[in-house]
């Protein structure tokens, strides 16, 4: 049978394409993935009467409430140059907590769309992540204009958090699509997404100094610095943070982190691609 | 393999195939809460809960041969394996064993989904189209007239939670027939259409048949069957029944109900 449909030009179907065939099949539909996350970020603010606008308003509440109880129970412990140590840490982070956690729902949250067409899976957890991206976008608008009023000048090193986001992005996405996989074979795990999201808050320096607290202990220091999370944001913070330098180490470390994580994501999640219409 | 016909592929091949399925079989696993919902069993408290992995074999190797230009319909009971053998047809599902063989990527469009409910019909189509492979470019010039096709001009611009489940399902058929398919599957998704609607959805699947694509219908209508399809093919309990002229595999079919309603 096999010979009979091959010499009338006709392909196997069912069976899960080659990884190659897959990335073109990906990307041609990638503005189904652009449009997907702009629509969704419209659907989940049109119902509210502020719109867009908790985009602004939410992550400046956040900032607010993390400077005021930080900067208080803190005290004289604080890194230098607190404010700018603590939102640049604080608006990155939540790019990374919301691309993990809305990366890992991708499949089950668009259950109507997997059944009904067919179409490559890893759009929905990269279009999770695009859609984090855009909610990113007015944050760092934000968070520009605190450091501004804060610190009272600006330098070109700004410029350095273009290609950190994109590595961000880069990065994001790998996770979000190891996340959407595990989330779909084990559902338990949707439980346990928040304690993870929070572990990492706490381990990722956000509103301390991971250097200082562990100065004592420099084996500890010499595997969490590795901690990918914390890697972005201390260079982000490197670029615009007075007080804070973008070392190469941090460089590599960010660039291996991205590659490693997207290769192993994209791979992950296409092992099953054939399983995610099953439910 | 259905007792009931031979493999297509021994034919003649005069005609050009299409699509090949071959000995396909479908095993479904569940997860089964190993209680029945009342009695005794159910009042084992909270952690009493069993769970154990129950196998369900929905498609028991099927084998039949589609042409050139065909209108395929399919018929049999709820649950007799029809929806299974079309999601894996389109790549939804999985095959346990056998092969299914076709020179383009099937497009199904199913019942039941609302694709993002929360968005307006014109993003849906929008979404849709695009899932499908089309460019963006293109989508935008075909929302007025999938809306119109699907006669909801009116309605376009509302979320789609708030449709009836036949606007949905127009809305559904309308995104997925503005273009021409290689091969199209419908799986029972004009069955809340009003008449209007289905005639008109007929007529735009003959029109498709006649460019040379294949199209599936799924369907517990034996008039739209009739009135559509040149070939009907009947599954029952997953195994394939009857694979023939709509005339014939309809008539055996209704007379195979009567039969059971009468013991």
């Amino acid at each position: 049978m096999a010979e009979y449909a091959e010499a009338n030009g006709l392909k196997r179907m069912g069976a899960r394409p080659a990884l190659s065939t897959y990335i073109k099949d990906a990307f041609s539909r990638r503005d189904f993935a652009f449009a997907l996350s702009s629509f969704s970020n419209d659907a989940a603010n049109a119902r509210n009467r502020l719109g867009s606008w908790w985009m602004v308003i939410l992550p400046t509440l956040q900032a607010a409430t993390y400077g005021l109880i930080f900067g208080v129970i803190l005290g004289s412990n604080r890194p230098d140059n607190f404010l700018p140590f603590l939102f640049t840490g604080v608006f990155l982070f939540a790019f990374f907590s919301g691309a993990f956690s809305s990366g890992a729902t991708s499949i089950t949250a668009n259950s109507g769309l997997v059944k009904s067409l067919s179409f490559p899976r890893a759009l929905l957890p990269v279009s999770a992540v695009i859609r984090q991206f855009l909610n990113l976008l007015p944050q760092l608008g934000v968070l520009l204009v605190l450091l501004l009023i804060i610190q009272r000048t600006i330098t070109w090193s700004w410029l350095a958090l273009i290609p950190i986001i994109v590595l961000m992005v880069i990065f994001a996405s790998g996770l979000a699509m190891v996340a959407a996989r595990m989330t779909v074979q084990v559902r338990d795990l949707t439980k346990v997404i928040p304690f993870i999201t929070r572990v990492a808050f706490y381990v990722s320096g956000i509103f301390f100094s991971v250097e200082q607290t562990l100065v004592n202990y420099p084996y500890v220091w010499a595997i969490v610095k590795w901690n990918p999370i914390y890697d972005f944001i201390e260079l982000a913070r490197g670029a615009v943070v007075v007080g804070h330098t973008m070392t190469a180490e941090l460089w590599i470390a960010c660039t291996v982190w991205s590659l490693l994580s997207v290769v192993i994501g994209t791979v992950y999640f296409w092992k099953a691609e054939e399983r995610y219409g099953r439910d | 393999m259905a007792a009931t016909k031979k493999p297509a592929a021994k034919k003649p091949a005069a005609k050009k195939p299409v699509v090949i399925i071959d000995d396909v079989h479908i095993v479904y696993k569940v997860y089964a809460s190993g209680k029945r919902a009342t009695g005794a069993a159910a009042r084992n408290g909270l952690f009493a809960k069993k769970t154990n992995l129950r196998s369900v074999h929905a498609v028991k190797g099927v084998s039949f041969t589609v042409y050139q230009g065909d209108t395929i319909g399919i018929i049999g009971s709820n649950g007799s394996g029809k929806s299974s053998l079309m999601r894996a047809l389109a790549g939804l599902t999985p095959i346990d064993q056998g092969a299914i063989y076709s020179y383009a990527r099937p497009t199904l469009l199913g019942v039941g989904a609302a694709l993002l409910p929360n968005l307006s019909g014109e993003k849906n189509t929008m979404l849709g189209g695009m899932a499908m492979g089309f460019a963006k470019k293109d989508m935008e010039k075909s929302i007025d007239e999938v809306a119109k096709f699907a006669g909801l001009e009116e309605f376009i611009d509302l979320p789609m939670r708030t449709y009836s489940s036949g606007m949905a399902a127009r809305l559904r058929f309308a995104i997925a027939a503005h273009r021409d398919h290689d091969i199209l599957i419908i799986d029972e998704a004009l069955a809340v259409g009003d008449l209007e609607f289905r005639k008109r959805s007929e007529a735009r699947m003959r029109e498709m048949r006649d460019s040379a694509g294949t199209v599936f219908l799924v369907s517990h209508s034996m008039k739209s069957i009739a009135d559509t399809c040149n070939r009907v093919i009947w599954i029952e309990k997953g195994e394939l029944k009857m694979d023939g002229k709509p005339e014939k595999v309809i008539a055996a079919y209704t007379k195979a109900i009567g039969q059971a309603l009468d013991k």
